[in-house]
């Protein structure tokens, strides 16, 4: 089901090594997503799956190697950071969306603060992606008085309000009650035929075997295995990985 | 033993104790909304990346909260002429308070944007917004809310020790007061009659500082 992306590189990690102070979370990382692709990161928990995710936007700084996005290479210099986080959104597992703020001010602020676009538009991109999220009449709630899941749709519309060139996904799942899982998972899955370019940290296998044009495998702060969904699920070469699927799996 | 009550000259005197008390509301709220700018912009700073002027802010509020405020607004009073600023008592005051109130103001407000969750200043990141946005747009106001009751406290005890400023005799109720009782010794009555004033201008504020608060902090939370 996955869609043709162009070989063109949007985001390129090479010999990536970071640590937290002396525990090494990420060893040599070496990772191309390409333009329009669709790559599902998944391993147990401590991996550092969202570590790596987190140094692609400059959450994290690297200590080792160099993370190239859309042309540009992060160093730690403002200007660099807020070039990159420009042109890539992030939606994390607890939302995150400002509670004072109703969900078409969550919308605006940056657009307006950080692109200096006008009220008048960013309320339309705003409303654009609501109704996109299907959330469009919740606009003037604030963030309490919705429901878990329509919390998580406001905060990819708000992501996708800066116009991304990629998002990163840090487990958006995670934190939903079940019958929410997939009303998030549908908005993800419209996103990736529309050919955003997406890495996404998520243990919904279902998910990955629909949009993902890669899985990429982590254990212990390396990357042990990146297939396609199908060679993945299938056959998987890593034995780390065969027993991750077996256990993950094992609770689907 | 008969002390006979004798509020002549309070009623006499009314007038002027109500004139008073316009003179401490004015300084309590010129010196909150001063205390208010320091706080926020103490608390701004002492978050910044600069070290020396994060350094500078501790030495502030370590100064004023470990000194008396007697002290401190003598101070100012024969500290500024010396730098060449005259002003009269009660700016001279506003500004004692001020600095004062501000000090307290900077450590109530930074436990506010301590309480906030580390996940909305990624969220803020992430969408590319600068840090100083990040603290204007996204953490002050739920900061604000979170110490809302301490930071109302605070302010009305700024209130009360407006009349300190008595002793470089700025224009409010407890100087109104002395005068007063300079003139008829009617100590007890004078005395008794501020109380009650002070009592009502806190009460005041109070309610004053509730309506604020339910309209600018009045969104819903889980
Ligand atoms: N700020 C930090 N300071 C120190 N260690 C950290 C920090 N953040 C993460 N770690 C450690 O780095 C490792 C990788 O963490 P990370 O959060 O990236 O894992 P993960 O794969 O996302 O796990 P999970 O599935 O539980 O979310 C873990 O062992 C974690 O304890
Ligand atoms: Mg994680």
């Amino acid at each position: 089901m996955s869609q043709a992306s162009s070989s063109e590189a949007l985001i390129t990690m090479s010999g990536v090594d970071k640590w937290y102070g002396d525990f090494h979370a990420l060893k040599g990382v070496d990772l191309e997503v390409r333009r329009g692709e669709k790559i599902v990161l998944c391993g147990p928990s401590g991996s550092g799956k969202s570590t790596l995710i987190r140094c692609i936007n400059h959450l994290e700084t690297i200590q080792k190697g160099r993370i190239v996005v859309d042309g540009i290479a992060l160093d730690d210099s403002a200007r660099v950071v807020d070039a990159v986080r420009r042109e890539v959104g992030m939606v994390f597992q607890s939302f995150n969306l400002f509670p004072h703020m109703t969900v078409l001010e969550n919308c605006t602020l940056a657009p307006m603060r950080v692109r200096k676009v006008s009220p008048a538009d960013a309320k339309a991109t705003a409303r654009k992606y609501l109704e996109k999220v299907r959330i469009g009449e919740q606009a003037n709630k604030y963030p309490a008085q919705l429901s878990g899941g329509q919390q998580q749709r406001v905060a990819i519309a708000r992501a996708l309000c800066m116009e991304p060139k990629a998002m990163l996904f840090d487990e958006p799942t995670s934190a939903l009650d079940p019958e929410m899982v997939k009303e998030v998972l549908d908005t993800m899955i419209g996103l990736a035929r529309e050919g955003m370019t997406m890495v996404c940290v998520t243990h919904e296998m279902g998910f990955a075997r629909q949009v993902a044009d890669r899985v990429v495998f982590m254990a212990d702060g390396e990357i042990l295995e990146a297939a396609e969904p199908e060679t993945f699920f299938k056959n998987p070469q890593n034995p780390r990985a065969r027993t991750f699927l077996g256990e993950i799996l094992a609770h689907h | 033993m008969g002390y006979t009550l004798d509020f002549q000259p309070v009623i006499a005197g009314l007038p002027d104790l109500l004139k008073g008390c316009a003179g401490t509301l004015l300084l309590a709220f010129s010196g909150m909304i001063l205390s208010l700018a320091i706080g926020i912009g103490g608390v701004a700073v002492r978050g910044s990346s600069v070290r020396t002027a994060r350094w500078a802010v501790i030495a502030f509020v370590e100064l004023i909260r470990n000194t008396p405020f007697l002290v401190q607004i003598y101070f100012v009073f024969f500290a500024l002429p010396l730098v060449g600023i005259r002003l009269p008592p009660t700016p001279t005051a506003i500004i004692a308070l001020g600095l004062n109130g501000g000090a307290y103001a900077i450590e109530i407000i930074r436990g506010g944007v301590q309480s906030i969750h580390r996940g909305q200043i990624e969220a803020g990141l992430a969408l590319g917004l600068p840090r100083r946005d990040i603290f204007r747009f996204v953490v002050l106001r739920p900061a604000l809310r979170a110490v809302y009751p301490s930071l109302t406290g605070q302010f009305i005890m700024l209130t009360l020790t407006t009349s300190i400023a008595s002793a470089i005799a700025a224009y409010e109720l407890t100087s109104v007061a002395k005068l007063i009782e300079n003139e008829s010794f009617r100590s007890f009555e004078v005395y008794g009659t501020i109380t009650l004033l002070y009592l009502l201008m806190s009460w005041g504020i109070m309610q004053a500082f509730g309506l604020v608060g339910r309209r600018y902090f009045d969104y819903p939370v889980k």
